[in-house]
This record gives structure tokens, C-alpha cells and sequence, in this order.
């Protein structure tokens, strides 16, 4: 699988996003910058996290409105494969391409520590290489994680099984409803979550727990 | 064409939960300002626009703001041109 990361301005995850993804995939990623308009030719394309704009406005609303994510936006249609994290899962829920909204963490400060994240939807090129149940440590650091959306919404993401992590029960750390911690769009290509797998795969992370999530994007 | 003053202030939609309405009622119980509830923050802007008229401005407003300035999943808008 052939990957590529989006780089704006104030995005500062790019460089552990890179070293998982070449590890996983055994592809190193391209990069592309956020005035590009013409997407290299990949299977997946993945938004890291960080401070896009500052996160200026809203989280990833800036980001969510630049000429690359018009481009990702249309590939994201076409089938091709993406993945936020963090910042990047907010600026995909701005894209629309992910449902909801990410407030404010409920008790209004940053968190940045390890949480468990269970696996609800193992259907995903991400998470194919997971049992659905599974449990995995997972580190979070964020201001604005806490996952919104209408009644409507939520029961239709809850009937479609389009949550992907959930907190485990007593873990959720920024007050997100039902404790979603990732979602899955509809057509199934587009994922985006708040904790950072990206730094739970290697022995110096202190565990690696996250590593099946890179290791399966190869066959994915 | 004129240009006209837009001023666009926008509210989180009743039922979405503002922890840091609340963090400022807590503040101005602790300041001893009794008696205050249903604190709610948001978002004002001033924008100068070109327009043809008063209904064009207003128009162009209302793309912005559900292009840009409100995310309409969480926040209402609402627009005042002169």
C-alpha cells in the first residue's frame, strides 16, 4: 500500500505518522504540502496531528477549507483511503467527511496520558487486523476531543456499527458522547480518531500495543 | 459597489453542551454575581463586504457562515447587514 501525509502549517505529528506508516506498509509515505492541488498517486492518504493554522477559528476549520482538502475530498469520494488522527480527525469532521463535531474537552483542559480504547469495527483498512473487542493502550493529547453529534446522528452511526474505538468505560478523557474515541465514514474509507496509535508501537513507546493497526494497512 | 458592515454573531444550538459557559457562570457566582444561569459563549465578527445591495451582502454572509464562520453541526448564525 502506497501512502502519502498531508503537511499544513502547525501540523507537528507528521514525522512519528511517517516512520509508522513506512513501517507498516514497508512503503516510505510521500508527503504532500497544503497548497498542493495535485494528489500523488497512492492508495491512502492520512492528516496527521497537531495545530493546523494555529487552530485558529475552530479546530481544523482552516485546514478543513485549503485547496489540498478540496482535492482530498474528491479522491476521499473516488474510494481512495484516509485516515485522521487527531488534529486530523478534526479536520475531517470539518470536511464533512466524517460526521459531528469535536468541542471542547468537557473539564475544559488539555489531556495528554494513556487511555484503553476498545475496537467496535474491525471492517476498516485500519483496524482489519484487529478482533473486534480487543482492548489496546493508546496515548491521547488533546484540547478538543470531545465528540459531538445530533441524537439522529449517533443512532444512525450506533445502528451502521461506524464507530470504530470506543473509550473504555472510566477512560473516556474528554467527556466525548458515547464514548467515541473514532469513526468510520459511511462508504467505509474514510476513518479518523483522537488517541495517537502512531506512538504505541514500539518497544521504546513502552508498549505496542497499536502496532496490528500499521502492520494490516499492508494487506489492507 | 457599496461596502457594507456585516456583523455575524454565532451561538452554540440549544442542547449542545458549553463547558466553558458554564467554567464563566462558575467564575461569576465565585465573584458574587448570584442569581446568573444559562451562561452561553460564542463567536461575534465584523466583516466590511462589497455588495450590490443590502439582500446580495446578506447573501454572501450566509455562504460564509456555512462555509466557514459557524460549523452548523454544533452552532447557529445569525446575520445583521447595514
Amino acid at each position: 500500500m502506497k501512502s502519502a501525509v498531508v503537511l499544513f502549517p502547525g501540523i507537528n505529528r507528521e514525522r512519528d505518522m511517517m516512520k509508522a506508516l513506512e513501517a507498516g506498509t514497508g512503503i516510505a509515505p510521500v508527503s504532500i504540502w497544503h497548497t498542493e492541488t495535485e494528489l500523488p498517486d497512492v492508495d491512502l492518504i492520512v492528516i496527521p496531528g497537531g495545530f493546523s493554522y494555529g487552530d485558529y477559528l475552530r479546530c481544523g476549520a482552516i485546514a478543513g477549507r485549503s485547496p489540498v482538502m478540496a482535492e482530498i475530498i474528491r479522491a476521499a469520494k473516488r474510494g481512495v483511503k484516509v485516515l485522521g488522527v487527531c488534529n486530523g480527525f478534526q479536520i475531517l469532521v470539518e470536511t464533512e467527511l466524517l460526521p459531528g463535531a469535536l468541542m471542547r474537552n468537557a473539564h475544559l483542559k488539555f489531556v495528554c496520558r494513556e487511555v484503553r480504547l476498545r475496537v467496535e469495527n474491525t471492517d476498516t483498512f485500519f483496524t482489519s487486523a484487529m478482533n473486534k473487542g480487543d482492548v489496546v493502550s493508546c496515548p491521547v493529547a488533546h484540547g478538543d476531543g470531545n465528540y459531538f453529534a445530533s441524537d439522529d446522528k449517533l443512532r444512525q452511526l450506533e445502528d451502521e456499527g461506524r464507530v470504530v474505538f470506543r473509550y473504555v468505560e472510566g477512560t473516556n478523557p474528554n467527556g466525548a458522547v458515547n464514548d467515541i474515541a473514532g469513526v468510520v465514514n459511511r462508504q467505509g474509507n474514510v476513518v479518523g480518531l483522537m488517541p495517537h496509535p502512531e506512538n504505541m508501537i514500539e518497544a521504546l513507546h513502552g508498549r505496542t500495543d497499536c502496532w496490528p493497526l500499521f502492520e494490516g494497512l499492508a494487506a489492507a | 459597489m457599496p461596502t457594507m458592515k456585516a456583523r455575524v454573531k454565532v451561538t452554540l444550538k440549544n442542547g449542545v453542551l458549553d463547558p466553558q459557559g458554564k467554567a464563566i457562570e462558575h467564575a461569576l457566582d465565585g465573584l458574587g454575581f448570584d442569581g446568573v444561569s444559562g451562561v452561553r459563549q460564542g463567536r461575534y465578527f465584523e466583516l466590511d463586504v462589497e455588495a450590490a445591495d443590502k439582500t446580495a451582502a446578506e447573501a454572501s454572509v450566509t455562504a460564509m457562515c456555512d462555509k466557514l464562520l459557524a460549523n452548523t453541526v454544533i452552532e447557529n448564525y445569525e446575520i445583521e447587514v447595514s
